[in-house]
């Protein structure tokens, strides 16, 4: 058996995932390019999360579940359903941007229709959101679950120890997926955490807890499907820490050179996630020559269509700022 | 004396009192090696060590709570909070505890802490980045806040913050880090805390701002000379406690007033002001005291943010509003 039937993964799903990590790194690619062009303001990327964030999205039921993503998350939002058009509409903060109409920052996302809270600056908020939702989950008799990301260096918030703390109480249907991406801007793992995992605080919750390669596309889904199977059958929440490296600055207002050495970064890029599920999907001819080449270049030209329609979208007009502000 | 922006300015006061006081401490989110986000501690790790300027984990109630048990024990803590829009996270921290810990213990504790965090708009970060937050801080007795409008007091006032020996919110425009230079002494030097300053002197209006809103101030008044209106700008560098006596001396000498503040209009240090004139000096008015304020709105997206802050043409129309009452 391999890697991916053991999972109960077809060949369509793998190259499915492997397609959306694709998209979430050319879509990151291209933003930093139309930050340096002076296009847009801000870019805060997914590089070197994208396996982690699409293979946790797969073992979710994307049909039913809540999600309350982080910044980070493109792979996350592109997994759940927004479109590239809809990514490159919030990096230019254009009224149409359906995540909050240019409102926030770029990275703040959210969806009704999505079932995806919105997010906002301040990190771990969206961690007791998200609880709240699994509690209306159970409360609602509803078999769906809630599912939450965030940065290691966000999970030393007082709010992720509130959220989790209530969740496991209460056994609610919440999966709470750390990335841990060894930095938070500038400050290493070493002087944010002394545990030597994230997931060994899962104890002192009393729910489950578990570490895993984010950069293993079959380790993270497994993770987080069996999670998920245990938070529908009522047997609670599960903290799961995603292990990764930060292939980028923060963001595009960050200058990494001050603290990191370019060799760590380098090692870094070999180890890349999407490096090793391409040569597996080669190694198992699920990813050949020609429809790699198709599936870069539909990416591609899809970057470039929604890059011409949302640098063409208007911005919202200063008569809406009292919109939204109450009823 | 050498030409300083205010975050040089800022950046030399910390250096100053690293070197003049042991016990001063500043630590923060990437206050450390990184030098801070504006670069406003940029080489006092290496100068001073890691064990008096050091990165903390991402916790801000966590910073908080830190300096309060630092500052118990004789050190003087500077925290910065990253944004000044993540004080949320620290509320309890400073208003309910720090705050109070003289009051609660009888005065046999205090808590001489500096916070320093930027905020302010006109720099296009959306909310949370940019809200003026000033009002929330100033509600809560026991607290100081200081805002600067320019290099030479942010040095002065920064030093003596450090210096107090009670708690200070020392809130740093982010539009005014790099937007001019001053003259700034090399050497140590106090500017006294609640105490404003004539920025511009004038006979016709009172003009009273702080921070960011100085400069338009001042730009205003400059426009209402060229029509013949005498207008003087009150600087008041301390929002809480307020100088009064400054601003009704004023008051009496030109019997007009408007107040300009970048927050939101509703329950902001310029409603204060208002209260205070009127309670202190009302048969010296000639006309009501108007306010430029903020519309009240979460703080603007960035195309809307030039329509949402209050400039010097909002203040020139008020001035003629006053004048023409
Ligand atoms: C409450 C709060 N404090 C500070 C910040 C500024 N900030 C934004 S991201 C970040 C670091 C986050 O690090 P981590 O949680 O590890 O996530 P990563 O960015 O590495 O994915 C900081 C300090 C913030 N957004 N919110
Ligand atoms: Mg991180």
């Amino acid at each position: 058996m391999t890697k991916h039937t053991e999972l109960g993964l077809s060949e369509e799903e793998v190259l499915d995932m492997y397609r959306i990590m694709l998209t979430a790194r050319r879509v990151d690619e291209r933003m930093w390019l139309l930050n340096r062009a002076g296009k847009i303001p801000f870019v805060v990327s997914c590089q070197g999360q994208e396996v982690q964030q699409v293979a946790a999205s797969f073992a979710l039921n994307r049909e039913k579940d809540y999600t309350a993503p982080y910044y980070r998350d493109v792979g996350v939002v592109l997994a759940l359903g927004m479109s590239i058009k809809e990514l490159m509409l919030q990096a230019f903060a254009k009224a149409e941007d359906p995540n909050s109409g240019g409102r926030q920052m770029p990275g703040h996302f959210g969806s009704r229709k999505l079932r995806m809270l919105t997010g906002s600056s301040p990190v771990t908020t969206q961690v007791p959101h998200a609880v709240g939702v699994g509690l209306a989950c159970q409360m609602n008799n509803d078999d769906a679950i809630a599912f939450v990301t965030l940065g290691e260096g966000s999970s030393n918030q007082g709010d992720f120890h509130e959220g989790a703390n209530f969740a496991a109480v209460h056994k609610l249907p919440v999966i709470i997926m750390v990335e841990n991406n060894q930095y938070a801007i500038s400050v290493a793992l070493n002087e944010q955490v002394a545990c030597e995992k994230i997931s060994d605080r899962a104890i002192g919750y009393g729910m489950h807890g578990e570490t895993v390669d984010g950069n293993d596309p079959f380790a993270v889904y497994r993770s987080v499907k069996q999670a998920a199977d245990r938070a529908r059958e009522g047997s609670g929440p599960t903290l799961i820490e995603a292990v990764s490296y930060r292939l980028t600055p923060h963001s595009s207002d960050d200058d990494d050179r001050t603290y990191r050495s370019e060799e760590e970064v380098k090692q870094a890029k070999e180890k890349d996630g999407l490096i090793s599920f391409r040569e597996y999907l080669i190694a198992h001819n699920i990813l050949t020559e020609e429809n790699e080449k198709e599936m870069e270049q539909t990416i591609k030209s899809l970057i470039d269509e929604a890059t011409d329609y949302a640098d063409a979208a208007p911005y919202a007009s200063p008569d809406t700022l009292f919109d939204g502000v109450y009823q | 004396m050498a030409q300083m922006t205010m975050i040089q300015a800022i950046t030399d006061a910390l250096r100053t009192e690293l070197k003049n006081d042991e016990n001063v401490l500043v630590f923060g989110e990437d206050v450390g090696q990184n030098g801070g986000v504006f670069r406003a501690t940029e080489g006092l790790q290496a100068e001073f060590g890691e064990d008096r300027v050091f990165d903390t984990p991402l916790a801000e109630s966590g910073i908080g709570g830190l300096a309060i048990g630092l500052s118990t024990q004789g050190f003087r803590p500077v925290p910065e909070i990253q944004f000044f829009g993540f004080v949320y996270e620290v509320m309890d921290s400073i208003s309910g505890q720090m705050a109070r810990m003289r009051y609660r213990s009888g005065n046999t504790m205090h808590a001489p802490v500096t916070i320093r965090s930027p905020f302010g708009g006109g720099v296009h970060t959306p909310e949370m980045h940019a809200d003026s937050l000033e009002g929330l801080m100033a509600q809560q007795p026991g607290l100081k806040v200081v805002i600067p409008s320019n290099p030479y007091d942010a040095k002065g006032l920064l030093i003596s913050s450090i210096r107090d020996n009670d708690p200070v919110i020392f809130l740093e425009h982010m539009k005014l880090y790099r937007s001019f230079r001053d003259e700034v002494p090399e050497e140590a030097y106090e500017v006294e805390l609640g105490k404003a300053k004539v920025a511009r002197e004038g006979n016709d209006v009172t003009l009273i701002a702080y921070g960011a809103m100085v400069q338009a101030s001042v730009k205003a008044a400059e426009e209402l000379e060229k029509d013949g209106v005498s207008a003087e700008v009150v600087d008041l560098r301390t929002i809480s406690p307020l100088d009064i006596d400054t601003i009704v001396e004023s008051v009496k000498k030109t019997g007009r007033v408007v107040v300009v503040q970048e927050a939101q209009r509703q329950a902001g240090i310029a409603s204060q002001i208002v209260a205070e004139i009127q309670e202190r000096a009302i048969l010296h008015l000639e006309a009501p005291v108007l306010r430029v304020a903020a519309p009240d709105t979460v703080y603007a997206f960035t195309q809307a943010e030039e329509v949402w802050l209050p400039n010097h043409n909002d203040i020139v129309e008020k001035v003629n509003d006053v004048i023409n009452f």
